[in-house]
């Protein structure tokens, strides 16, 4: 049987962590999430490691595996060159807690102050809607988002820049968007996007779309698009001014 | 004195997937304080999994169907086990709880004329549940999730409960950690809602993630209340089975809805050759008809793949015993043959099944638009769990409530698939509704201190050890031995030697050993599941000798027949004065006349 070797990040928020290497059987069809199960209910009963559904459907297993965002239970040690040691750590963005957990209640905090659903009156006498099928489809892809906050971590305005009080990150855009592009929703968020939302400071440089691994085009099918509204908003006016100074 | 901090709530609920989420919704709604506790992150629960879709008898898609025929086929599937009020309740009920979560921004897949689609699923005469693809539950405990944070209620995530705290025959709030820091907390509350979930982790193959370890189960067991139906748990008849590491994860019942077949190793639909007499009016007794079903034709009758679980299930063991398997052990579950009925077909089984094909693909290299799935049975919901009234869902010890999964009564011997979903949200609103009714008639109860003295001294005693087992080591070893003995196929010899491993287990687990600190550690949490997961086990079992007949999800090879006279009670477990589990029955009430004569009609 092969084996593969891992080295991980242990350490808390107290003292400064260091690197263990583990050395482990491998199977099969194995993921990341399997061979750390492994080493800890073998060699390392206290590895602090977060978890849930191990089917790429509940996002509790982010980490970065060799320097890139990943869930865990969705990458195959098959895709990853084993002939040196797989290299796990925690997400960088947020306050660690210990070994591969960190601390992501800041993601939670945010979301609460994003306005929630506010739907038009009812179509039907029995409280109901009517909606056309292409509606519902055309916000699926942001209600696909499994809170994994891959794209959070990734993002060089909260990992470099900790600019978390300015900035709501990807996540939060792609869920207002959710929100904005729902077929029922009659909220204005396009206010709060350009001032406690922060969107100005996104630069465009879809790092955020990269780590998806629900594929979500957040750059292209959230953020442009909510960019859009708030210049059609805000700004429109003044390029219209501006270019009705440049003919005179 | 240990040192904790206490904290006090109107209603706490235990438990933040679908059934907690919408008790702290409906608790907040009367104007009550609540405390909700997640074992896990929030949104992370076991309800995001769900696949298939919520029952509700909407009739968008067959005006022919209505909350009698739910009814109907509630009680059916469940072999007439079922508290049959729960399934008046649920089948009343269960629509307007789905178009509430639309109010508050869930979106369902629709039909032509803009209303909620309902997909075809195992054992509902009609099309009835309504889905998003194949990722229903998450859209449903995203809806509660962010309907809940904007109501007030506290949450505290990774939080796990070690016991209830009673004062006289009254549950009065509970005691716990918090998993960061390993730090103890005392939540004192006027009214409890246990909505843990299940108890998969018992098994070595099944669905069911680190979090389903019984809690809610054992926690109400060691706190008098009664527990029934613990001889029905579900095993669902298509998990993975190949490679080794995503053996269990579930492969929903959506596949078969959408016209996918289950064929043995010779090619052969299997399934034709097994029709209980109780569905044999509604089953279509060749290929063409099963197919016309799924396409919506409303002449036709079900496919046998749309039996009820327990039967499926059972069918695929056979297969897989008799040497027909697959060769990694299972059966084939094809969903690619469609093409040869309709075009476009790959792209429809994208649309229809989305993370079945994501998950085939990136897990397994099986690209399911152009291959067969490799599937078994995978263990996956638990029908049996605490005993409640079924208009208040509070259990037989006042003040305490529960709902969803680790309550019992509504499913009977089987649950059908889709009627989890809608258990959640109309058990968990009237949970969360008579918790608060609960909590404005009484006042908070006296904390015992001593109680949570010893729950301290039990629960970091493992650490003290300098020698002992690994927890997780106990933990595979009780896997594996309820796979083996306390499976799909029972009989007696082989869970008297349960009754005899779960002895030497329960003797091991009160000496693990546990490395490290009480900061975030696997080791400790797992050492502290384990005793939730011998309680339930021994219930398990002990249920299991007791029913001496097979009906539902339970099959007794020494007693493959059903037999009338066991449809008549059903099995209680209890706490006895002297620490020791007991088991009796308990006659099941005479059913109302209209409800029967429902039954009687549609039979």
């Amino acid at each position: 049987m092969a084996t593969a070797t891992f080295t991980i990040y242990r350490g808390n928020s107290s003292e400064s962590g260091t690197f263990e290497t583990y050395s482990t059987e491998t199977t099969e069809g194995m993921v990341v999430l399997d061979a750390v199960h492994k080493i800890q209910a073998e060699q390392a009963n206290d590895l602090s490691v977060r978890w849930n559904c191990k089917a790429g459907k509940c996002g509790s297993c982010s980490a970065e595996i060799n320097g890139k965002p990943k869930l865990m239970c969705m990458t195959r040690l098959s895709d990853l060159p084993l002939d040196k040691p797989v290299l796990l750590q925690p997400m960088k963005a947020f306050p660690l807690i210990k070994d591969l957990v960190t601390d992501v209640s800041w993601n939670f905090e945010v979301k609460k102050k994003i306005k929630k659903f506010k739907p038009r009156p009812p179509d039907a006498a029995d409280g109901s809607w009517r909606i056309a099928q292409q509606d519902v489809e055309r916000v699926q892809e942001f209600r696909k988002c499994i809170e994994c906050f891959l794209c959070q971590d990734v993002c060089h305005v909260l990992r470099e820049h900790q600019m978390y009080n300015e900035f709501i990150g990807p996540r939060f855009l792609v869920y207002t968007a959710a929100l904005e592009m729902h077929p029922l929703d009659v909220e204005d968020r396009v206010s709060a996007l350009k001032n406690e939302d922060g969107i100005g400071l996104c630069n465009i440089t879809k790092c955020c779309t990269t780590v998806c691994p629900e594929d979500i085009h957040i750059t292209d099918n959230a953020i442009i698009p909510l960019k859009e509204r708030v210049v059609d908003r805000f700004y429109d006016p003044l390029f219209w001014l501006m270019r009705l100074f440049k003919k005179s | 004195m240990t040192n904790y901090d206490t904290l006090d709530y109107d209603v706490l609920v235990i438990g933040a997937g679908g059934a907690g989420l919408r008790a702290a919704i409906e608790s907040s709604a009367h104007g009550v304080s609540v405390g909700l506790i997640c074992k896990s992150l929030l949104g992370k629960a076991h309800t995001v999994m769900a696949e298939g879709g919520v029952a509700a008898a909407l009739s968008n898609v067959d005006e022919r169907d209505n909350w009698k025929v739910h009814f109907t086929d509630t009680m059916r599937g469940g072999q007439y086990l079922n508290n049959w009020r729960m399934a008046e309740l649920h089948a009343k009920e269960a629509p307007e709880r789905v178009r509430e979560l639309e109010r508050w921004g869930a979106l369902f897949d629709r039909t032509k004329d803009g209303k909620i689609l309902q997909r075809n699923f195992g054992g509902h005469k009609y099309p009835r549940l309504a889905h998003v693809g194949d990722r229903t539950g998450l859209e449903m405990i995203r809806t509660l999730q962010d309907h809940g944070i904007h109501l007030g209620m506290q949450v505290h995530m990774e939080f796990t409960i070690i016991t209830l705290l009673k004062d006289g025959d009254r549950v009065v709030g509970a005691f716990g950690y918090d998993r960061e820091r390993g730090r103890f907390k005392v939540f004192r509350a006027k009214a409890v809602v246990l909505a843990t979930g299940g108890v998969g982790r018992a098994y070595k193959i099944s669905s069911n993630s680190w979090e389903y370890t019984g809690d809610g189960h054992a926690l109400a067991y060691q706190a008098g209340a009664d527990l029934i139906d613990m001889e029905f748990l579900q095993f669902h008849p298509t998990g993975m089975v190949w490679p080794p590491s995503v053996q269990g994860i579930l492969v929903t019942e959506g596949v078969r809805g959408e016209g996918g077949i289950l064929l043995n190793k010779e090619g052969h639909r299997f399934m034709f050759d097994d029709i209980p007499d109780l569905y044999r009016n509604q089953t279509a007794d060749n290929e063409e008809e099963g197919w016309r079903y799924t396409q919506g034709d409303r002449q036709a009758r079900r496919p046998p793949e749309l039996l009820t679980r327990d039967h499926v299930a059972r069918c695929i063991v056979r297969e897989i015993k008799a040497g027909r398997g697959s060769p990694h052990g299972g059966v084939f579950l094809d969903i690619s043959w469609i093409k040869e009925k309709i075009p476009n077909a790959a792209d429809l089984i994208r649309k229809k099944l989305p993370s079945m094909y994501h998950q085939f693909i990136k897990l397994a290299d099986i690209d399911i638009t152009k291959e067969p799935m490799e599937v078994g049975p995978t263990t996956h919901y638990m029908m049996g769990g605490i005993k409640v009234d079924a208009d208040t869902q509070m259990s037989t010890v006042p003040g305490l409530f529960a709902a969803g999964e680790c309550a019992a009564g509504l499913h009977g011997a089987n649950r059908l698939g889709g009627n989890s979903l809608s258990d959640l949200i109309v058990f968990g609103k009237r949970a969360g509704e008579h918790a608060a009714i609960f909590a404005k008639q009484n006042g908070y109860g006296t904390i015992d201190d001593e109680a949570i003295q010893s729950a301290v001294n039990q629960s970091v005693a493992a650490f003290e050890r300098t020698e002992g087992d690994n927890p997780f080591q106990v933990q595979f070893d009780l896997q594996e031995m309820m796979q083996d003995l306390v499976g799909i196929v029972r009989t007696e010899e082989e869970m008297l030697q349960a009754q005899a491993a779960l002895g030497r287990l329960r003797d091991r687990a009160a000496r693990v050993r546990v490395i490290g600190n009480r900061e975030y550690n696997s080791g400790w949490h797992t050492a502290l599941d384990l005793q939730n997961l011998l309680t339930v086990s021994e219930a398990i079992t002990l249920a299991a000798l007791h029913r001496k007949e097979s009906r539902g999800a339970h099959f007794r090879d020494d007693y493959p027949n059903k037999e009338a006279a066991y449809g008549a009670f059903n099995l209680v477990i209890r706490k006895e004065s002297d620490g020791q589990m007991d088991i009796q029955q308990q006659a099941i009430q005479q059913i109302r006349p209209d409800l029967q004569q429902i039954i009687e009609e549609m039979k």
